[in-house]
């Protein structure tokens, strides 16, 4: 139907655009993981030095392990805080257009400055411990609010709830509700209408809302920076050290790559998990 | 549809909306926070606030560096926009109908930035732009979030192709239109919605992005990055009272996206 002339026009500008900034940009994140730093230049030959460091350094294990616990802690409290608040929305209230703009509105506010308003609640003479001071249910401030990695799962639970409870909700407002009728008909009680029947026709929205909320708070490295102290950095943050002062950009771009094979590793297998879980 | 639904929408649980209320005010107590120690003539923290006052109004407004970088970002964000509608309405046009070979890799090629940790992005342009031998500055960021927000423009377009009425282009090639001038007189016009919300959508995201920002900005500062260079120095509530003031602007974009939505959805429905 189309000319070829159109297709052409319509599809090599986003091509190569994308081939050039896109496709060359990681091309050469890879290409720098193979290279090495001899007294403080990169070397351009290709070794293996930069991954045999990174496999040997048991503080790089060490903190990459720790964001996967803080991700996979910040994945469940978001799927326990953004479930049952899509569930209420899609299949209890008669304002769901409302409350769902309410739930986006957050996300318009800059991640930065909610990120540093948790500090201002969870500092020694911040909100928090002013009101706990104030209440006498503690004679000193609790010191041990800001600057851990608790901290730091407060904050990042708080920004990438929204991001978990969206597929959550398009998930369950595709719920077909003549499936639910039909559970309540033939005399399943709510509990099992609920387990048996919107729980799994709602998993791929699960999912997806998981994989966001891993995947996103994976790779942060504000919040660590803002509320973490030293005990609450990220694998992020010892990239961005690398890049900056330490001036080790093959170490760093073989950490980023790393962190690019374990997302792309996510994203494969639960795309997968998705399609086999969708109903239709 | 209401009818149908009365079936099926239970009438109260007060365990769910106790949680929705908690959740809720979870989400916006840090924005509460913020917004009112924006007004605490006593500094950040400490509670209750005391001494209400505007002096960090009056202070943030005849502060000549915060006023530069949200030009700066401003500039950006256009540039931001202005690129990622370029690259993405042909993007998403292409991914829709040009038939061919490896267009498949292209869309997940495309959603890369958004899926990534932002720095990765970062970092591998800043690479492309070393490699070129290109200085950092306000443009090397604005290529960037032009780049990797090209992600947003596609998908939000992609959504608008997808609901197009394809009888009124068949009819306007059948015609006797060529391709571009059904293109300009048929398609564009009947995107115009979409890519309205795709141009809020990567201003919006462009003015408050760091992660990318971070790797590519030289001297002169976006805003975001001016407000993370102060907060590294201390705690001001001359922060706060910028935010509150990017809140609210951000909340009337909102109500005029909704509205737009809402009336592009009724002329949509009284068509059919």
């Amino acid at each position: 139907m189309y000319t070829r002339s159109y297709r052409a026009a319509v599809t090599l500008p986003p091509v190569l655009w994308v081939s050039l900034f896109l496709l060359l940009a990681y091309a050469l994140l890879l290409i720098y993981s193979f290279w090495s730093v001899q007294n403080g230049f990169i070397v351009h030959a290709w070794s293996l030095d930069s991954y045999r460091r990174l496999v040997g350094n048991p503080e790089y294990l060490g903190v990459l392990l720790r964001s996967m616990r803080i991700a996979a802690f910040v994945t469940v409290a978001a799927l326990v805080l953004g479930y049952p608040l899509a569930y209420y929305l899609s299949f209890y209230s008669r304002h769901k257009r409302l409350l769902y703009q309410i739930v986006i509105v957050p996300l318009w506010v800059s991640y930065l400055v909610r990120a540093y308003a948790w500090k201002t609640i969870l500092g020694t003479d911040g909100v928090l411990n002013t009101l706990l001071q104030a209440l006498h249910l503690t004679s000193r401030p609790v010191s041990a609010l800001l600057y851990s990695p608790w901290a730091v799962w407060i904050t990042l639970t708080h920004i990438y709830t929204p991001f978990a409870f969206l597929p959550i909700y398009a998930a369950l407002e595709h719920i077909p509700r003549s499936l639910v009728e039909a559970s309540q008909d033939l005399g399943a009680s709510p509990g099992q209408t609920f387990w048996r029947v919107i729980v799994p026709l709602s998993a791929p929205g699960i999912v997806a809302g998981a994989t966001f909320a891993f995947v996103l708070s994976l790779g942060d490295f504000l919040a660590p920076l803002l509320v973490g102290g030293p005990n609450g950095i990220m694998i992020s943050n010892i990239v961005v050290s690398l890049f900056g002062a330490a001036y080790d950009w093959p170490m760093g771009a073989a950490i980023s790559v790393g962190m690019l094979l374990l997302v792309l590793g996510l994203l494969f297998a639960t795309e997968r998990l998705e399609k086999k879980w969708a109903y239709v | 549809m209401g009818v149908r639904m009365k079936g099926t929408t239970r009438t109260s649980s007060p365990v769910l909306a106790l949680h929705s209320v908690l959740v809720f005010a979870f989400l916006y107590l840090p924005i509460g926070v913020l917004m009112v120690y924006s007004f605490n003539g006593i500094g950040v923290g400490s509670f209750p606030p005391r001494q209400l006052t505007f002096d960090w109004y009056r202070l943030l407004f005849r502060d000549g560096a915060i006023w530069d970088s949200v030009w700066n970002s401003a500039k950006v964000a256009l540039v931001a926009v202005l690129l990622s509608l370029l690259l993405g309405v042909p993007a998403a046009l292409a991914i829709d109908r040009a038939k061919i070979p490896g267009i498949g890799i292209f869309r997940r090629l495309v959603l890369l930035p958004l899926i990534l940790p932002g720095i990765i992005t970062g970092l591998s342009l800043l690479m492309l732009f070393v490699a070129a031998a290109m200085k950092l500055s306000l443009l090397t960021v604005a290529l960037g979030h032009g780049t990797a927000l090209i992600a947003v423009a596609t998908t939000e377009v992609y959504a608008g192709v997808v609901k197009l009425d394809r009888r009124q282009e068949e009819a306007s090639l059948d015609l006797g239109a060529n391709d571009w001038q059904t293109f300009w007189r048929i398609t564009l016009p009947n995107l115009k919605l979409s890519i309205i919300g795709a141009a809020l959508l990567v201003f919006t995201l462009s003015m408050d992005e760091i992660a990318v920002t971070f790797f590519l900005v030289g001297r002169e500062n976006t805003l975001p990055l001016e407000i993370w260079s102060r907060l590294r120095r201390g705690m001001t509530p001359e922060i706060n009272a910028i935010s509150t003031i990017i809140f609210l602007f951000s909340l009337a974009t909102i109500v005029v996206w909704y509205r737009l939505r809402m009336r592009g959805e009724t002329a949509l429905e009284s068509a059919l």
